[in-house]
C-alpha cells in the first residue's frame, strides 16, 4: 500500500506523541516535510509551540487538594511547567467529555483503576507511555502493574494509589462490635431503616449487593438475589451520594448514621473530630487508581509529571495528604507509620489480601448492570 | 423589494446561529437514534430502529413521561396559584418605586441556580432551618423528613420558575386598561366580581402563558431532583442524563432527548393553537 504524505506525517505525529521520537526529531522532520511540499501541516502549528501546561482532571476535594499541594506545585516551581486542573464526582462524566473533545484538550487523568481502564481501550483513547522516562515506575508494585499490563501491554497509565470502600458508620449511634457483627448486612438492617446512605455507583451496589447476598463479587452466580439485596437497601436508604463531599457531608451532619464509604474520605472526617468508624468487612470492596495519559497529549511533558509524582518523597507525601496508601512497594521503600495505620494498607507489596473487582469479568456485565442499577436506583 | 431583502441580512446572524447552535445538534441527535450502542461509550452507525422499538415497548420510560408531567403539572399549577397574588398586587400598589418590587423578583437570578438549589438541604434538612426550630421549640422530637421527597423536588421548583409566572402575569395585567374596572364598579360590580368578570379573564394569557413555561422547564428538569430528590423522585431528564452519562449509552440517551423534546414540542404547539407563542414573547420582553 502505498502511504500518502499527509499519511506519512500523520503518522510521525502519532510516533511523537506517544513518545516514540524526540522533539527535535519531529520538529526537523515535519519542518523538512514542510518545506518540501511548501505548506504547513494544520497540526505542526501547534508543535512548535512549546508546551506550556498539563491539563489534569481528577476527583476534587481532599485527594485533589493533597495532589496539587505536594505535587502539581512542586511540580511547577521546578520545571515550569503548569498544570491546569480540572475535577469529576465520577469517571463516567470525564469519559463523556474525553469522548466528544479534540485529541489533547484532556490529557492525564486520575482513573479509577483496571474497570474503567477498559473503557478507555474500548474507546480508542489510550496513549502508549515510555516507560524509559518514567525511572520511578520500579518502585511501584508490580501486582499493581499487571493488570494494566495485561490489557495493553505497553501502558497508558501508571498505577498511583490505592483503597477501600468499606462501612462508615456514626460511633454515636452504632458501635465497633455491632458493626463487625454486622458487616456488609449492616447496611440493610431496619433498625437504621431512613438514615442509611449508599454510593449511587453500579459497583458498588452490585458488589456490596453480591457480599450480603453471600456471593463473590467476582463470580456472582445468583443475580437476581443481588437485585432483591440491591432493592432492600434501596427502600431503607435516605439517600445515594455521589462524590467525596457529599458522602462527608452526609455524615458530618448526621443526615445518615451508616453508608459505603471510601477509606480515605473517612480518615479525613476522623482527622476533623467526627464520631465515624470505619470497617472493611470481609470482601470489601478494594480498588486502585491511576494516573492515566490520553491519546494526544504531550508525551514527554506526562511522563516527566508521571515519574515526579512517582518519586517517593511526592508519592509519600500525596498519600498521607490524601489519605490513601501509595502504589509503592512497601518492601522496596520505606513507608511511614501514618501510611502503614491507613485502611487497606498492604505491608507484603502483593495486594493478595484486598479483593480487587475482576475487570474482564465486571466489563462482560457493565451495560446489563448498569442499566438495571439505574432502574432501580428509581424505584423499578 | 430592497427592504425584505435588507431585513433579510438583519436576521441572517441569528438565522445561521440558530440553524448551528439549536437545529443542527437536534439534527445530530436524531441521528444517534438510529446508531447501534456496542459498549459503553462506543456505537456503531449501523441504523438500527433497536433504540426506538425499546422506547415503545419498554414501559419503564412510559411510567417515567407520565410521573413528570404530572410533576410538572403541579408545579405549573402551583406557580400560578402562588404567583398570580404578588403580581396583583405589584400591578395594583401606589408604591411610588414599583421598580424596586420588579428588580427583587429578578434578585434571585443573581445567584447561581445550582447554589439556590443547595440552600434548600440546609433549609429543609434534619439539621435545618425548620427541623432545628421546631426541635428548639418542642413541637416536634424527632425531625421531619422534607428533603429528599417529591414535595421537595416539586417546592425547589417552584422557588426557581415562580419569578416567571410573576413577571408573565404582571405584564398582563400591566395591558389592562384600569377604567374598565372603573367602569365595572360604576355599574355595581363589587371589587370581587370586577377583579373575577374583568381582571382574571384579561389576565388569562399571561397567566397562561406562566402555565407553559412553567410547565416546560420543569419536565425538561434534571438538576433539581438529582440535589433535591430521593431515590424515586427522578424525572424524564434524569433518565436521559444516566443513560448518556452512566451508562455511557448515546444512541437511547438521543432517543429519550427527542422524545423529551418532541412531546414538549407538542404541548407547546397545541398552546400556541389556542392561545398563541405571541403572549409568551409579551411577557418575556418587558
Amino acid at each position: 500500500m502505498k502511504l500518502t504524505q499527509t499519511k506519512r506525517l500523520e503518522r510521525m505525529k502519532e510516533r511523537y506523541q506517544n513518545g516514540g521520537m524526540d522533539r527535535r526529531t519531529f520538529l526537523g522532520l515535519t519542518a523538512a516535510a514542510a518545506a518540501s511540499a511548501g505548506v504547513m501541516t494544520r497540526w505542526s502549528g501547534a508543535a512548535l509551540a512549546a508546551v506550556s501546561e498539563v491539563r489534569f482532571d481528577g476527583w476534587g476535594g481532599t485527594v485533589q487538594e493533597a495532589i496539587d499541594k505536594f505535587a502539581f506545585q512542586p511540580y511547577t516551581a521546578k520545571t515550569n511547567l503548569k498544570v491546569v486542573q480540572g475535577t469529576f464526582g465520577d469517571e463516567n462524566e470525564i469519559i463523556t467529555k474525553v469522548k466528544t473533545a479534540n485529541p489533547g484538550d484532556f490529557q492525564v487523568i486520575h482513573s479509577s483503576g483496571v474497570e474503567y481502564y477498559k473503557k478507555y481501550v474500548d474507546g480508542g483513547w489510550t496513549s502508549e507511555l515510555n516507560e524509559a522516562n518514567i525511572p520511578n515506575l520500579v518502585n511501584v508494585m508490580a501486582a499493581m502493574i499487571e493488570p494494566f499490563r495485561k490489557m495493553t501491554p505497553k501502558l497508558s497509565a501508571v498505577p498511583y494509589d490505592y483503597g477501600t470502600t468499606g462501612i462508615a458508620y456514626n460511633t454515636k449511634v452504632i458501635s465497633p462490635e455491632e458493626a463487625k457483627e454486622k458487616g456488609a448486612n449492616l447496611l440493610i438492617d431496619k433498625k437504621y431503616a431512613g438514615k442509611i446512605g449508599g454510593f449511587g455507583d453500579k459497583n458498588t451496589r452490585v458488589w456490596y449487593g453480591a457480599l450480603q447476598s453471600g456471593q463473590s463479587p467476582n463470580d456472582i452466580k445468583d443475580i437476581e438475589a443481588v437485585w432483591a439485596k440491591v432493592r432492600e437497601g434501596r427502600d431503607m436508604t435516605k439517600k445515594y451520594w455521589s462524590s467525596g463531599a457529599e458522602l462527608m457531608d452526609l455524615l458530618s451532619k448526621e443526615e445518615i448514621v451508616v453508608t459505603e464509604a471510601w477509606s480515605g474520605r473517612v480518615a479525613a472526617l476522623q482527622e476533623q473530630g467526627h464520631p465515624i468508624g470505619y470497617l472493611d468487612p470481609p470482601g470489601s470492596y478494594a480498588w486502585m487508581e491511576d494516573m492515566l495519559v490520553l491519546k494526544g497529549s504531550p508525551m514527554a511533558e506526562c511522563e516527566e509529571l508521571l515519574n515526579f509524582m512517582l518519586d517517593t518523597a511526592t508519592s509519600i507525601a500525596v498519600a498521607e495528604g490524601q489519605n490513601y496508601p501509595p502504589a509503592l512497594d512497601p518492601t522496596k521503600v520505606k513507608l511511614t507509620d501514618k501510611i502503614a495505620k491507613m485502611p487497606a494498607f498492604d505491608p507484603t507489596g502483593t495486594m493478595k489480601t484486598l479483593t480487587f473487582a475482576d475487570p474482564i469479568y465486571w466489563a462482560e456485565h457493565d451495560t446489563e448492570w448498569q442499566k438495571q442499577w439505574d432502574r432501580i436506583s428509581k424505584g423499578a | 423589494m430592497q427592504q425584505t431583502r435588507f431585513a433579510w441580512y438583519l436576521l441572517a446572524p441569528a438565522i445561521i446561529l440558530l440553524a448551528v447552535l439549536l437545529v443542527l445538534p437536534i439534527a445530530i441527535m436524531a441521528i444517534y437514534t438510529f446508531y447501534e450502542f456496542v459498549t459503553a461509550g462506543v456505537e456503531k452507525a449501523n441504523y438500527t430502529l433497536a433504540n426506538w422499538q425499546e422506547f415503545f415497548t419498554d414501559s419503564y420510560y412510559h411510567l417515567f413521561l407520565w410521573k413528570t408531567a404530572r410533576v410538572a403539572a403541579i408545579t405549573a399549577l402551583a406557580c400560578a396559584v402562588m404567583g398570580y397574588i404578588p403580581a396583583y398586587f405589584i400591578w395594583m400598589t401606589s408604591f411610588r418605586h414599583k421598580w424596586l418590587l420588579l428588580l427583587l423578583l429578578i434578585v434571585p437570578f443573581w445567584i447561581s441556580f445550582t447554589i439556590r438549589t443547595f440552600s434548600w438541604i440546609h433549609i429543609l434538612g434534619e439539621q435545618g432551618a425548620i427541623n432545628v426550630t421546631l426541635k428548639t421549640l418542642g413541637i416536634i422530637d424527632s425531625p421531619i423528613q422534607m428533603l429528599y421527597t417529591e414535595g421537595a423536588v416539586i417546592m425547589g421548583m417552584i422557588h426557581f420558575l415562580l419569578p416567571y409566572m410573576i413577571l408573565n402575569v404582571y405584564v398582563s395585567l400591566e395591558g389592562i386598561d384600569r377604567d374598565l374596572l372603573s367602569a365595572a364598579r360604576t355599574l355595581g360590580c363589587t371589587s370581587a366580581q370586577a377583579f373575577r368578570e374583568v381582571t382574571l379573564p384579561l389576565s388569562l394569557p399571561g397567566l397562561c402563558a406562566g402555565l407553559l413555561l412553567c410547565f416546560v422547564l420543569a419536565a425538561g428538569s434534571y438538576v433539581t431532583p438529582q440535589i433535591l430528590g430521593g431515590n424515586r423522585d427522578a424525572l424524564f431528564g434524569n433518565l436521559v442524563y444516566d443513560t448518556i452519562m452512566e451508562q455511557l449509552n448515546w444512541p437511547m440517551g438521543s432517543t429519550l432527548s427527542i422524545v423529551l423534546f418532541v412531546l414538549l414540542g407538542i404541548v407547546s404547539a397545541i398552546y400556541s393553537r389556542y392561545m398563541g407563542l405571541s403572549t409568551i414573547f409579551k411577557g418575556l420582553s418587558r
